[in-house]
């Protein structure tokens, strides 16, 4: 298997770009005008449930943060797509 | 290196891609019904898709040296329309019999609504009148996690085989989920959404390399039709051996596939 080094090997540079990128986003996002949405919300939780996962991985909390955790079926759809982050 | 497609929505692709896979080292390419990016107006539209899966990509396939199969049904985001739906699954019958059909996919949910659910549970009583395997497809994005827990409990509760069902579309907050009830699990692998390769090799690092298989799932929207061999030089990069590179991207899906009774791998 692999060591951390050559994982930082493989995966650092991609990974700081889509950080920055990710960073440059919200900066996008501060200096325009109007409201944000719930995807916006949703985007502040799965960075805070990154940061606060205690024992579960990471990607995972992340995922878990965006979706949607009612448990019953809805009676209709009102659109066929999805949105990334849920509502609730 | 070979390897075998488990998930691709040819009918979309352009026939470069198929030459590009086969130069790859595709050897099979497995098709699941699916939503066409609008919804068809008849039922006789599904007709027509039924014959192009079963007679017309076989054929386009075997010019490159690639075996096609498929699976048939009418996908969630037809569900809707419970009535519709059922028009569209009586032709299903019609095609059973062609001898490149897997079984019944990709069933599943779309917005995990009633009428979806209802009818997904019609499809794998089909599956199970049929004795064939299922395919199924996972919501998108928000609606995955819960889309993934009611799949589950309806599959429970049909007291069908879970080794003879693939749950697709798993990412890491739904492939422990399903690979812990006993089902096989897909990872998809795509540019925008789904897993990246990094991602997918984690997941299999994570949860093992048994009843798991990785595909494109390419179609008309943003996908590469090259994502499994790509996804196997990543595998190669992060160490694997050849032969566990080998056994994710041919000999699982080889012992999931066989399952049915039409395909047979020379």
């Amino acid at each position: 298997m692999p060591s951390k080094q050559d994982i930082l090997d493989l995966y650092f540079m991609d990974s700081r770009y889509k950080l920055i990128d990710i960073a440059a986003f919200l900066d996008r996002i501060d200096r325009h005008e109007g409201e944000t949405d719930f995807r916006y919300d949703g985007f502040q939780k799965a960075i805070e449930a990154m940061l606060t996962s205690g024992d579960k991985p990471r990607a995972q909390a992340v995922l878990e943060a965006l979706s949607d955790t009612s448990e019953e079926p809805i009676p209709k759809a009102t659109i066929q797509g999805a949105f990334g982050a849920s509502r609730d | 290196m070979k390897y075998i497609e488990p998930h691709a929505h040819m009918v979309s692709r352009t026939t470069d891609d198929y030459q590009a896979m086969a130069m790859a080292g595709c050897e099979v390419i497995c098709e699941p019904a699916f939503w066409a990016g609008f919804d068809r107006s008849s039922p006789q539209g599904f007709h027509d898709y039924y014959r192009q899966l079963t007679e017309y990509e076989p054929a386009r396939a075997k010019k490159f040296g690639i075996e096609h199969y498929c699976w048939l049904c009418i996908n969630p985001k037809e569900a809707e329309d419970a009535g519709f739906a059922r028009e569209v699954m009586s032709i299903i019958p019609e095609f059973m019999d062609s001898p490149t059909v897997l079984g019944i996919g990709e069933i599943g949910l779309n917005k995990n609504t009633v009428s979806e659910l209802a009818i997904f549970e019609e499809h794998v009583e089909i599956a199970k009148k049929y004795d064939t395997p299922v395919l199924i497809h996972t919501p998108h994005l928000e609606d995955k996690l819960k889309g993934t827990k009611l799949i589950i409990d309806a599959l429970k509760n049909a007291n069908i085989d879970p080794g003879r069902i693939i749950i697709d579309h798993v990412e890491e907050h739904t492939a422990g989920l399903v690979l812990d009830e006993g089902f096989w699990a897909g990872m998809t692998l795509y540019p925008e959404s789904k897993c990246t390769p990094g991602r997918a090799i984690d997941i299999l690092e994570n949860f093992g390399m048994e009843n798991i298989w990785m595909n494109s799932a390419c179609d008309w929207g943003i996908s590469d039709p090259l994502a499994v061999a790509k996804c196997a030089i990543e595998m190669k990069k992060r160490q694997h051996s050849p032969d566990i590179v080998q056994k994710i991207v041919y000999d699982n899906p080889v012992k999931f596939l066989s399952q049915s009774k039409n395909f047979n791998i020379s």
